[in-house]
């Protein structure tokens, strides 16, 4: 079974064509990074996999279910998690209310059980001391955290993360990418759009390189960051690698 | 607000060269206008403190129905503008037809004069003689004054709920809640924040405007005045209400700007507010 799966998926806005047939699949407890350049649709992906975005063309399938036009998007939208590049916490809520909120009012739970589920998850990523704190009085790396944490509070089978490091003070970066690793070990099925090609090698079972809206390599990330076929691929790489970025 | 009275900055020092700047621009104010040819006259006709004493009571006796029009004007305008500012940002083709209603009210009752609207529906609407129509010129007063402002403060709600980033939106969507809770926990109580002082502006403005509910003959403050004006031909008792009008608003200004400081401080780290 596979837990994603995305068919000849096409997206323009307005005359610029963003995706131009994309197809994924990801299967249960597989973490896929997306990689390539800034503009070649890594986080429009992953906004038309969570229905942020209308798509023209394609089908999209969670947990072997078509959900492409799916009646209650909303009933998708709780199933997955997604994870922004610029965090997107509620700032005039404090941490507690900005994880309980989805869970209360989407999934009906009591005050007493959304607030146990977002203490067990605060505590296990080192935030429990932030529970009554407003976003603005954190840190890049604690706000991102949080969302990471509000996203997860869902129990969402399925999780996207849209170059969550991308925001954040090099000295941030690490501790953001700790808690995916151990998301990753827990086996979460995850899809993340990184920069990090460090930490996508050390961390996906499979890459996808990404280019003017295709995929245009797929494979183990030992391979496409040391064998890459395609010539595309190989130029982004040597870039990345001239940047020291890898 | 507060900020800007206190931007000097530097301690005692700035606070006693505003206090000091403060007190010789009124001086001179004063002087000129004492010096003036027509002073005499002016002030016997406006500034008359045995007229003062004389009419205050009763203008502010009348001054309580201007409290009351507007206390209850401003609760309906609250709910009714805000319900309009909603309608307006309804999403997609279905809901057209009450987006282009909510745009063709507010356009039509900033458009009208208020005097023109409180004349109309207060000498007309009671005109009508339908039994369940009511009659009370205040009653009538109150509407007016209601669908004027609630098309001003419609828009001040809509400015404030564009001006709340889409990621907002989007972070609160992909959580799976509805459009309606993602407008009631997230974009309004925000929205709503950022729009409290020119909320208070339009309310400033509804406060001074109940006045014209008196044209329909309802004795508030400035058609309590003017009976009294037009008594002993002294000018003073406008005075009177004047002085009432200011009493409500300018607090009113100053609590709003507490308001808007305490929650900037309650959500920033300490000092940057």
């Amino acid at each position: 079974m596979s837990a994603l799966a995305v068919e000849e998926l096409t997206k323009s806005f307005g005359k610029h064509v963003v995706l131009r047939g994309v197809d994924l699949e990801v299967a249960e407890h597989e973490v896929v990074a997306l990689i390539g350049a800034s503009g070649s649709g890594k986080s429009t992906l992953l906004r038309c996999i969570n229905l942020l975005e209308a798509i023209d063309k394609g089908r999209i399938f969670l947990a072997d279910r078509e959900i492409t036009r799916a009646r209650d998007v909303n009933a998708v939208r709780r199933r997955i998690g997604i994870v922004f590049q610029s965090f997107n916490l509620f700032p005039h809520m404090n941490v507690m209310r900005n994880v309980t909120l989805a869970p209360r009012d989407v999934l009906g739970l009591s005050k007493a059980e959304s607030e146990a589920r977002a203490t067990e998850l605060l505590e296990r990523f080192g935030l429990a001391d932030k529970r009554l704190e407003y976003p603005d009085r954190l840190s890049g790396g604690q706000q991102q955290r949080v969302a990471i944490v509000r996203a997860l509070a869902m129990q969402p089978e399925l999780m996207l993360l849209d170059e969550v490091t991308s925001a954040l003070d090099p000295e941030l970066v690490a501790e953001v990418l700790q808690v995916i690793g151990e998301l990753a070990q827990g086996g979460m099925t995850m899809v993340l759009a990184t920069h990090e090609m460090s930490f996508a090698r050390d961390i996906a079972n499979r890459v996808c390189f990404l280019d003017e809206g295709r995929i245009l390599e797929v494979g183990p990330p030992e391979e496409i960051f040391t064998r890459p076929k395609e010539p595309r691929t190989q130029q982004f790489l040597e870039r990345i690698i001239k940047a020291r970025r890898l | 607000m507060v900020n800007s009275l206190r931007s000097g900055g530097d301690g005692r020092r700035s606070v006693a060269i505003a206090l000091l700047s403060t007190v010789v621009f009124f001086v001179v104010v004063a002087v000129a206008i004492t010096h003036a040819p027509g002073w005499p006259e002016v002030r016997s006709q406006f500034f008359d403190w045995g007229q003062f004493k004389a009419t205050f009571p009763e203008v502010a006796r009348a001054f309580l129905l201007n409290v009351k029009i507007f206390s209850i004007a401003e609760v309906l305008i609250l709910v009714f503008a805000l319900f309009l500012a909603v309608l307006r940002s309804l999403p997609g083709p279905v809901f057209f037809p009450l987006r282009a209603l909510a745009i063709v009210y507010a356009d039509l009752f900033r458009g009208i004069p208020t005097i023109l609207v409180i004349a109309m529906l207060g000498f007309g609407a009671p005109a009508l003689g339908v039994s369940w129509v009511p009659k009370s010129v205040i009653f009538w007063g109150i509407v007016s004054l209601v669908l004027i402002y609630s098309a001003y403060v419609s828009e001040v709600y809509r400015a404030g709920i564009d001006s709340i980033h889409p990621s907002q939106q989007a972070a609160a969507r992909s959580l799976g809640l509805s459009h309606g809770q993602t407008l009631r926990r997230v974009i309004l109580p925000q929205a709503v924040r950022r729009v409290i002082p020119p909320l208070l502006n339009d309310f400033i403005g509804l406060q001074k405007d109940t006045a014209l509910v008196g044209t329909l003959g309802a004795i508030e403050a400035f058609q309590q005045s003017q009976i009294d004006t037009n008594a002993t031909f002294n000018f003073t008792a406008y005075l009177s209400a004047a002085v009432l009008f200011v009493a409500i608003t300018i607090p009113l200004a100053r609590f709003t700007d507490w308001l808007v400081l305490r929650d900037r401080r309650r959500r920033v780290a300490g000092g940057t507010a």
